[in-house]
Order: C-alpha cells, then sequence, then structure tokens
C-alpha cells in the first residue's frame, strides 16, 4: 500500500528531515519526493511506500500531522486510492 | 499504480486551497418495525434502533475522513417519514422529535432528518397532527429537520398543504424569533420529494428504501470555480461545460470512495451518491462565484439562468459516469444565505427572488435559504410555495421552499444563523395579496405530462 503525504504551506528550514524521521521511525519508505511553488505557496508532496509500516495507519496519520503543528504547516498523509480513482476511469 | 505529479498536485490543492469535501454521510434508517399503538414504545423502539444502527457512524466517518486526508463534514440520520408511525400511534407527534433529538445527540451527528409528512394527494391518518406540530418540534429540538411533500408531478398539489404549510413557517419563525427564527430554517415544503436525498432539512428515508442504506452528498463549488477560472476568457462556452463536467468526475468519484468505504466499515448497503454543487459561506466556495466565473458581472444579472443551466447540466453529466449509483437532488444548490456570492448579489440588488424563482427552474433544488421580511402575511407564503411547487410539478422535477421570515425585521436588515446555515440580508417579497387563491383549497389537478403509461 502506497500514500501521498503533502506539505503545503510557506517554505521553512527543516521539513523534509522532520517527515522522513517520521517516515524512518515506522519503517515507512520514501519511494519519490517532489517539490514545487505555486503562487508563492510551498508544495511538496512525498510518495510512500507502506507495506512494512510498524503501527495503524491513521495512528501514523496523527503522527505526521504532529509534525505538521509543530513546523505551523498543513501536513496531510492521504491514502493512494483517492488520486487513483479521481485521475483515472 | 501511482498517479504523475501534475494529477497529485491537483488533488491536493482541490482539498486544501478550493474547499473540496464531502458534504455529508448520511444513514437512512427504517422505522417501519419501530411502529407501535403505544407512542411511548414507539419512541423507545425508534430511539434503539437508530442507537443500535448509527452509534459508530461519527466515528467511521473521522477515520475514512483521515484515511484519504479528505474533510466529512457532516454526519447525519434519515429516518422514515415520522407521520407514518403517528398515524398508528398516535398521541404528540413532538414526542419523536424530541427522541430523534436525543438519539442524535447522543451519537454526535450534526442533523437528524424525518420529521416528515407525504401529503401531495391529500392527508392519511397520522399527516395533519405532524405537520401542525412541526414548528414546535423544532423550536424544541436541536437537530432534528422536517420536510413536507406537498405535491408532485403524478398526483398535483394540494392546495390544502401549501395553505397550512404558509402557516406553519410563519409559527415556526415565530417561536424562535429570539434565535434568528432558527426554526424556520430547518423546515422544507418540496415537490416531487426524493426518497434517497442526504442533504438537510429535506432529508428523509423512503418507504421504497431498503432497512438501512449509506448516502454520501459531495460538494465542491470552490474546485469547479477553480477550474473555469484557469480557462482563458474567450474559450467556448462548450469548453467551459466540459470543464465543469471533467472536475464534477473527479469531485464525485471521490464521493463514491467515500460512500463505498463507510457502508463496508459500518457493514451497510451503498445507497447512492448526490451529485451536488452545495456552497457554504467559506470564502471561494460559492456557486454564484462559479456563475461569475463563467462570465457574469455577477450574480442575479441576465444571463444567470442560462449559465446555471450549463452548469447544473455538465455537473450530472461529468458525475454520472463517476459513480456506480446516482441519486438524490443531483444538481447545483442556490442557498442564498450560505453563498457568499448570493449574499453579495443580494445586498448589491442584482439578485432577487423572482430571479432566484426563474434559477430553480433549471437547477437543484429551489427557493432556499431565502429570508424574508418579519410581516409577510403567510398566504403570501403559501403562494410562493404554490409557485415554486408549480414549477417543480410541469417540469418534473424536485423543487423546494425553505424561506425564514425575519420576524420584527425588514427588508434591508440581515439574519445570522452561524456555521453553515450563513448569514442573509432580508430579501424583499411582492405583498400582493393572493389571500383567495389559496383560501380556495382543493387539489391542484396533475398535469398532461403526468400521463404517461
Amino acid at each position: 500500500m502506497k500514500a501521498i503525504i503533502s506539505v503545503v504551506g510557506k517554505d521553512t528550514v527543516g521539513i523534509l528531515a522532520a517527515v522522513a524521521t517520521k517516515c524512518a521511525e515506522y519503517k515507512v519508505n520514501i519511494q519519490d519526493v517532489n517539490q514545487t511553488i505555486i503562487d508563492e505557496l510551498f508544495t511538496m508532496y512525498m510518495v510512500v511506500n507502506l507495506d512494512n509500516l510498524t503501527i495503524e495507519f491513521t495512528s501514523f496519520v496523527d503522527e505526521i500531522h504532529k509534525v505538521g503543528e509543530e513546523k505551523n504547516l498543513k501536513i496531510e498523509c492521504m491514502h493512494e486510492d483517492i488520486f487513483n480513482l479521481m485521475h483515472k476511469i | 499504480m501511482i498517479n504523475n505529479r501534475d494529477e497529485i498536485i491537483e488533488t491536493i490543492r482541490m482539498i486544501e486551497e478550493e474547499n473540496l469535501d464531502v458534504r455529508t454521510i448520511t444513514m437512512g434508517i427504517s422505522l417501519v418495525d419501530c411502529i407501535d399503538n403505544d407512542i411511548h414504545k414507539s419512541c423507545e423502539k425508534v430511539y434503539n434502533k437508530i442507537y443500535r444502527y448509527a452509534k459508530d457512524l461519527v466515528k467511521v466517518g473521522n477515520e475514512i475522513s483521515k484515511k484519504y486526508g479528505i474533510p466529512i463534514v457532516n454526519k447525519r440520520v434519515s429516518v422514515t417519514p415520522i407521520s407514518i408511525l403517528v398515524g398508528v400511534s398516535g398521541g404528540d407527534p413532538v414526542l419523536y422529535a424530541k427522541t430523534l433529538d436525543k438519539v442524535a445527540k447522543d451519537i454526535g451527528i450534526d442533523f437528524i432528518g424525518g420529521y416528515s409528512a407525504l401529503v401531495q394527494k391529500g392527508f392519511a391518518p397520522g399527516d395533519k397532527e405532524l405537520i401542525d406540530s412541526i414548528p414546535r418540534a423544532l423550536n424544541e429540538t436541536s437537530f432534528v429537520c422536517s420536510s413536507v411533500n406537498v405535491g408532485s408531478t403524478r398526483a398535483g398539489i394540494n392546495l390544502d398543504a401549501v395553505k397550512i404549510m404558509g402557516q406553519k413557517v410563519l409559527e415556526a419563525a415565530e417561536l424562535s424569533k429570539d434565535r434568528e427564527c432558527i426554526a424556520a430554517s430547518k423546515m422544507v415544503i418540496f415537490c416531487n420529494a426524493v426518497e434517497d436525498n442526504p442533504f438537510m432539512a429535506g432529508a428523509f428515508h423512503g418507504i421504497g428504501e431498503a432497512d438501512c442504506v449509506i448516502n454520501v452528498g459531495v460538494s465542491g463549488p470552490g474546485a469547479v470555480r477553480a477550474a473555469v477560472a484557469k480557462c482563458p476568457k474567450d474559450a467556448s462556452i462548450s469548453e467551459i461545460a466540459d470543464v465543469i463536467k471533467k472536475t464534477a468526475f473527479k469531485v464525485t468519484r471521490m464521493g463514491q470512495l467515500v460512500g463505498v468505504e463507510a457502508s463496508k466499515m459500518l457493514g451497510v448497503e451503498f445507497g447512492i451518491v448526490d451529485l451536488s454543487l452545495a456552497p457554504t459561506p467559506a470564502i471561494g466556495d460559492s456557486v454564484a462565484h462559479i456563475l461569475e466565473e463563467m462570465g457574469l458581472e455577477q450574480c442575479g444579472g441576465v444571463g444567470t439562468t442560462a449559465c446555471l443551466a450549463i452548469l447544473n447540466d455538465a455537473v450530472k453529466k461529468g458525475g454520472v459516469m463517476a459513480s456506480s449509483r446516482v441519486g438524490g437532488l443531483s444538481g447545483a444548490f442556490i442557498p442564498v444565505s450560505e453563498d457568499q456570492g448570493m449574499i453579495d448579489a443580494t445586498k448589491s440588488g442584482a439578485l432577487c427572488i423572482e430571479k432566484l424563482e426563474a434559477m430553480t427552474a433549471v437547477c437543484s433544488v429551489g427557493l432556499d435559504m431565502i429570508v424574508i421580511p418579519g410581516d409577510t402575511t403567510p398566504e403570501v407564503i403559501s403562494a410562493l410555495i404554490a409557485d415554486e411547487a408549480a414549477i417543480g410539478m410541469i417540469n418534473s422535477k424536485t423543487t423546494a421552499v425553505r424561506v425564514i421570515p425575519a420576524i420584527g425585521r425588514k427588508a434591508g436588515e440581515e439574519l445570522n444563523f452561524g456555521g453553515l446555515l450563513g448569514h442573509a440580508p432580508i430579501m424583499a417579497i411582492r405583498p400582493q395579496s393572493p389571500k383567495t387563491f389559496i383560501d380556495r383549497g382543493g387539489q391542484i389537478p396533475a398535469p398532461l405530462n403526468s400521463l404517461k403509461n
């Protein structure tokens, strides 16, 4: 199973490191990282593999949210199905 | 196969910046097996059944929301029209309202709908008693929503019921006048009401429905507006319609995903996805702004009806392909107090009640969340209901009226409901009396186009 971790907001130092550390802690493998700036808004997403995730998916989402709160950014972790269903017939 | 970069960013932006959400997961529950001769026993069975079926609804909604990162704004329950239960049990119908209110509070849902009666062709036992109690029931509860179906293409319009409902709207507003007349915002008068509508205040669980189903209402005016805004100013209207269709497809797919997942987790049959564009007062979540993005200076001016017709049709065409089961009201909503663009257009004088009436002929659903002067007579409200029902009856579509008389206030002043219900300036309504017409009573005959067999 895969998920997308997304970060939207003002660019600050250490976002990537904080998210990556959290992923490593729960054995989440980062497969791709992409970042862009649209309308002065920093948008980053990571494609992650959750096959070896050591906790419940929803608990992992809580952990990721916490990173967002600490950094004052909107960080989400979304199951891949939503992306696949929205863009493929 | 994970998507490409642009698709991922598009989805994230739709949710983060364009207010894309699932407006509601509504569990429809049949109360037919709760009917008892003794109203107290009947209420007890109603409470127990709703509690048993829906106790995990909020939890499951929140879990799905977390899994997919998509907000699910409301969790609701709709039930069998309560008038049917009153018909057997007798007693004070408000006892049912209080039971529904208590169970709604106990399971943590946002609204419960079904304090309803279907009287398009006459009053069955229980109907009049329930209708009579609606203002009191809504004033004495917090979560209960009520609807009455007064007409249909097949049956015509019950003018006696129309007359009564004009009075009840005013009564509900009077009773709650110290709380912004809020009770009137929780009652809807329908023509051609649908049995699987997940949206409030008009949701009820039709008697043709299964024991328990999950219906989902999607939203997404902000996402549609943003997609239209990206089109060049000289894009043809066919291209605009295509863009809306594509966006509606994406929005609906999300609703389908949530509905299927919720039904699996709750062990309940999946009902329908309602393909609706439901605005909220949040900035950027307005249907009026989509119409303006399509090329109008302001919603309410000439061209509004045409643009709304295009929007409504494109939403359905895009959505229908995205879901295995489509139903409910399915179309663009135009609730004035819940839509910042409509509020602004009302304030500037661009939007009036007659234009809204014309707009209801080409969209779902009707005159919705419109605040009218408090000194409006009951027969004027009844005639407004009759006009709206006539549009529904002749055009074989659902229409509805949800107006809030602002007791003690006049055109130009404002009511503020807060939250999703928003705020709205009071809209002028023509005061010429239709009293003789309304007092005639009887049944407006079903139109010729009802004879389809």
